[in-house]
C-alpha cells in the first residue's frame, strides 16, 4: 500500500508537480537518499537550466554580539557586562569593508544581537557608510528588525522603510530557525514568532526589497514540523515571489545550552534534498559548507543545491559553536568545478558577475 | 537468511532511464546481465558528472548483496612502531630510529595496551607498523603470541605486504615462508595496506622503497594460497591519474579471480597534512564518492567494500553507504596514521556512536568478525 503511493508520489516529483506537506513528508520518510537526489537535482535543473553552480564574495560583519534573545541554540551571544562583549565601531567597520573590496567582494552580510542600546539611527548611518562604500548590504534577520520595531515604537514597514532609504539592498533569511511555534517557544521564545517573521518577509517583499529564507533543523523539532516549515516559506513566496534562495543547515551543537548532537551527514542531504523538491516557487537553493565542509558542501551540489553561498572571509556565529570550516575563492570554484559544474561568480541579487581568474600557483 | 534478490530489484526501469548519463546507464545495464566491466567503463565511471546515477547503480550492487545492513567490527588498532626505512612521500606518521618521538612497542607492551582496551566486546586486532630495521622475526611472532595471551579470542589482522616483505628478506626466508610462521604464531588475517597506487610513475616520485605492484601481490596471492584472508587499499587523491585507479583496481580483480582470499577493499582518501605533499588539497567528497562506487562496480569479484570512517569523516562515511560500500571498519579507538597526516575525525568510537550513525543514515547496523561473518548477539 504505502509502496505504490510512495512510487506515485516519486512520479509526482520527477515530473515537476507541486506536493502536498503530506506527499512531501511520504518522500522525506520513505524514499531512499538517492531517490531524493535524483528528484531534487531535476528539479535543480528545471530551475536553473545550466549546469552552473554560483557563489559570492562577501564577509559577514557582526554589528553586535549584545543580545537580550538568549536563545537555546547559540553560542555566540555576550551579556553586556561581558568582557568579551562588543559594538562595532566605525573605524573597524571601516577596515572591514576595505579589507572585502580589496578581496573582489560586493556584499557585506551585516547581522548582529539584539543589543537595546543600538538605536535606529545608529543603524541608518552604518548602512548608509557601508552603501557610500560601493558594497551591498544584505543586512538584519527578521528578529532584528522586530526588535527595532518594539524600541522604536515604530511598525514593521516603517523600520524597513527607513533601513532601505539608508541603503540596505536586501534582507537575509536568519532566525526562522523552525517557523512553529511550539518549536520557536522551546529554543527561542524571546525571538520573533513565526507570523512575525514571516510578517517581516512580507513587509520587506511589497517594500521591493530581496530576502532570502533559512532553516535551522534538526533540535526539538518533528520531521512534519520541517515539512511545515517549508510550506510557510513556499505560500509567502506564492504570493510575494520575493525571496531569492533557500539555505537550509543543521544546529550546531557546541557552547550552548540546547545541546544534542549535529545532525549528520545523511540527514543534511535529505533535507536539502526535499527542500529542493518542496520549494517549487524557490529559484535558488544553497549549499551549505560552512556547516558541512567541503566534502558534503560539494555534494551537496548534487542534492539540488545550485549555488555554494559565499566566501564568508569572516563568519563568527558557527564558529563560535566549535564549527571552523575555511574557504577562499579558488577553493570554492575548485570544489564546484570537480563536482562538475562551471562556477560564476554573483552578486546579492543571483545576477552573475564578470569572471574571475583563479590566482596561478606558484 | 539472506533473501534472494538481484540488481535490478533495485536498479528499476524507471531509475535506469532517469540517470541522465549514458555510458552510466550501460554500465548498470551491463550489471543487470552480469557483465563484467572493462577498463573503458571504469573510467567513465570516474569521468561522469552523475554522480547520483553513478551511486544508484553502485547501490543497487550492494543491495542486493546485502540489503540496508551496514557493517562493523568491535577493534582496536595497534601501531607496534612508527620507525620506518621507506620514507614514504605521502606518509606523516614515520619516524627515524633515533627520532625523540620513535616508539616501538615491546610484546609484553603491546599485550598491556590491548588488555586495557576500552572496547568491551573486542573482536580483532589490526595491527600495523613500519619498517623497523632492527626488528626480527621472532620479535613478530612474539608480538602475536603476547596479543594472543592477552586474550585468546581475539584474531589478529596483522602486517601488510609491505612488512611481510621486510621482515621476510631480513630474515633471509621467502615470504611464504614467512607467513607460514605467522600464521602458526596467531596470523588469522592480513590488512590491505601499502598497495598506495599500482603504477611504476607514481611509485617512483611517491614511494620508490617499497614493494612494487607484482610483489605486493604476489604476497597476497600467497596469503590466500594459506588460506590467510587479506583486503586490499587504493591511496588516491596525490599524484595518480584516474587511469593508473582504473588499473589499479583491475589488477585486484585479476588477482582476486586466481586466488580468492580478498575479503575487502578499502579507498584511501589522501591526507596532505604534515607530508612532503601538504601543498596538494586531497580528494574532493564527489571525487571519494566516485571511487568507492566505482570500486563496488569493478571489484564484482570482492564481497566488501569499506567506507574507512578515519579517513572520510562521519558525514561522508553515512553518505558513502548509499554509494556502494557496505562496511564501515570499527571502534578502532586510537588511530594515528591518518591522524599524523590530519584527519579531524576523533581517533575511535565507541560502538553506540557506530550504530547510531548508521541508523541515522537509514541503514541497519550489523556487528561483524574478522572474516565478515555476523555476531550473534548475546
Amino acid at each position: 500500500m504505502t509502496a505504490s503511493i510512495l512510487k506515485e508520489t516519486i512520479k509526482k516529483a520527477s515530473q515537476g508537480l507541486r506536493l502536498d506537506p503530506n506527499q512531501a513528508l511520504l518522500l522525506y520518510e520513505k524514499a531512499d537518499l538517492l531517490t531524493l537526489g535524483r528528484l531534487a537535482q531535476t528539479a535543480r535543473f528545471r530551475h536553473n537550466p545550466h549546469p552552473i553552480a554560483t557563489y559570492a564574495v562577501d564577509r559577514n560583519i557582526n554589528y553586535t554580539n549584545i543580545c537580550v534573545s538568549g536563545c537555546a541554540f547559540c553560542a555566540f551571544y555576550k551579556e553586556k557586562e561581558d568582557p568579551e562583549a562588543y559594538v562595532m565601531d566605525r573605524d573597524t567597520l571601516n577596515a572591514k569593508c576595505d579589507e572585502t573590496l580589496d578581496l573582489g567582494g560586493t556584499q557585506i552580510l551585516y547581522q548582529g544581537g539584539l543589543n537595546p542600546d543600538l538605536d535606529l539611527a545608529w543603524h541608518e548611518q552604518q548602512v548608509a557608510f557601508m552603501k557610500s562604500k560601493g558594497l551591498h548590504v544584505h543586512g538584519y534577520s527578521p528578529p532584528e528588525i522586530v526588535f527595532m520595531a518594539r524600541t522604536e515604537g515604530l511598525s514593521i514597514h516603517e523600520v524597513i522603510q527607513r533601513l532601505k532609504e539608508a541603503g540596505l539592498g536586501s534582507i537575509p533569511g536568519g532566525g526562522a530557525e523552525i517557523l512553529v511555534d511550539r518549536v520557536r517557544q522551546k529554543i527561542s521564545p524571546n525571538k520573533a514568532s513565526t507570523s512575525q517573521w514571516l510578517g517581516v518577509m512580507q513587509t520587506a517583499h511589497d517594500l521591493g526589497l530581496k530576502t532570502t529564507a533559512t532553516m535551522m533543523f534538526g533540535h526539538v523539532e518533528t520531521l512534519k514540523e520541517r515539512i511545515l516549515h517549508l510550506l510557510a516559506i513556499r505560500e509567502l513566496q506564492e504570493r510575494t515571489g520575493g525571496f531569492t534562495a533557500f539555505i537550509p543547515w543543521p544546529y550546531q551543537p557546541g557552547k550552548n545550552t540546547l545541546s544534542g548532537r549535529a545532525a549528520g551527514g545523511t540527514t543534511y542531504l535529505r533535507t536539502l534534498a526535499i527542500s529542493r523538491i518542496f520549494l517549487d516557487n524557490m529559484p535558488h537553493v544553497q549549499a551549505s559548507w560552512v556547516t558541512q565542509g567541503h566534502h558534503i558542501g560539494q555534494i551537496a551540489l548534487h542534492f539540488g543545491a545550485d549555488d555554494m553561498g559565499s566566501t564568508m572571509i569572516e563568519e563568527n556565529v558557527v564558529a563560535s559553536a566549535g564549527v571552523k570550516n575555511r574557504m577562499n575563492r579558488d577553493e570554492i570554484i575548485r570544489l564546484i568545478e570537480t563536482a562538475g559544474f562551471k562556477a560564476v561568480q554573483r552578486d546579492t541579487l543571483y545576477k552573475p558577475l564578470e569572471n574571475y581568474k583563479p590566482v596561478e600557483k606558484a | 537468511m539472506e533473501t534472494e534478490t538481484t540488481i535490478s530489484t533495485f536498479l528499476s526501469d524507471s531509475i535506469l532511464e532517469r540517470i541522465t548519463d549514458p555510458a552510466i546507464r550501460t554500465v548498470g545495464e551491463k550489471l543487470i546481465n552480469d557483465e563484467r566491466l572493462t577498463p573503458k567503463d571504469g573510467l567513465a565511471c570516474f569521468n561522469t558528472q552523475d554522480i547520483i546515477g553513478l551511486g544508484q547503480v553502485a547501490s543497487a550492487v550492494k543491495r542486493s548483496r546485502y540489503g540496508d545492513k551496514a557493517f562493523f567490527i568491535s577493534n582496536h588498532h595497534l601501531n607496534y612502531t612508527n620507525v620506518c626505512e621507506n620514507k614514504c612521500r605521502f606518509c606523516a606518521f614515520h619516524r627515524a630510529p633515533d627520532s625523540k618521538d620513535a616508539h616501538t612497542y615491546t610484546p609484553e607492551e603491546a599485550a598491556q595496551n590491548i588488555a586495557q582496551s576500552p572496547v568491551v566486546d573486542l573482536r580483532e586486532i589490526h595491527i600495523v607498523g613500519g619498517c623497523h630495521p632492527d626488528l626480527d622475526l621472532d620479535y613478530y611472532m612474539d608480538l602475536l603470541k603476547a596479543l594472543i595471551r592477552a586474550k585468546s579470542s581475539l584474531k589478529l589482522k596483522a602486517f601488510t605486504a609491505v612488512e611481510i616483505d621486510h621482515m621476510a628478506s631480513k630474515a633471509g626466508i621467502s615470504s611464504l615462508d614467512c607467513l607460514k610462521r605467522l600464521k602458526d604464531a596467531g596470523l588469522s588475517a592480513m590488512p590491505g595496506g601499502g598497495a598506495e597506487v599500482f603504477s611504476e610513475r607514481v611509485r617512483e616520485a611517491l614511494f620508490p622503497n617499497k614493494i612494487n605492484a607484482d610483489r605486493w601481490l604476489e604476497i597476497h596471492g600467497e596469503a590466500h594460497s594459506l588460506s590467510i584472508g587479506t583486503n586490499a587499499t587504493l591511496l588516491f587523491g596525490h599524484l595518480e591519474t584516474v587511469e593508473e585507479r582504473v588499473t589499479h583496481l583491475f589488477r585486484l580483480r585479476e588477482q582476486q579471480d586466481l586466488s580468492e582470499g580478498f575479503k575487502a577493499f578499502i579507498a584511501l582518501p589522501f591526507h596532505p597534512e604534515n607530508t612532503p605533499l601538504a601543498h596538494l588539497p586531497g580528494p574532493t567528497g564527489v571525487d571519494i564518492l566516485k571511487t568507492i562506487a566505482t570500486a563496488r562496480l569493478i571489484l564484482d569479484n570482492f564481497a566488501h567494500i569499506k567506507a574507512y570512517w578515519v579517513m572520510l569523516g562521519l558525514k561522508l562515511t553515512q553518505t558513502a553507504l548509499h554509494f556502494g560500500a557496505d562496511d564501515l571498519e570499527g571502534t578502532i579507538v586510537k588511530e594515528r596514521i591518518a591522524h599524523q597526516a590530519g584527519a579531524a575525525t576523533s581517533p575511535g568510537l565507541t560502538r553506540k556512536r557506530l550504530v547510531e550513525m548508521i541508523e541515522e543514515a537509514g541503514l541497519a547496523p550489523e556487528q561483524r568478525d574478522t572474516f565478515h561473518r555476523p555476531i550473534q548477539e548475546s
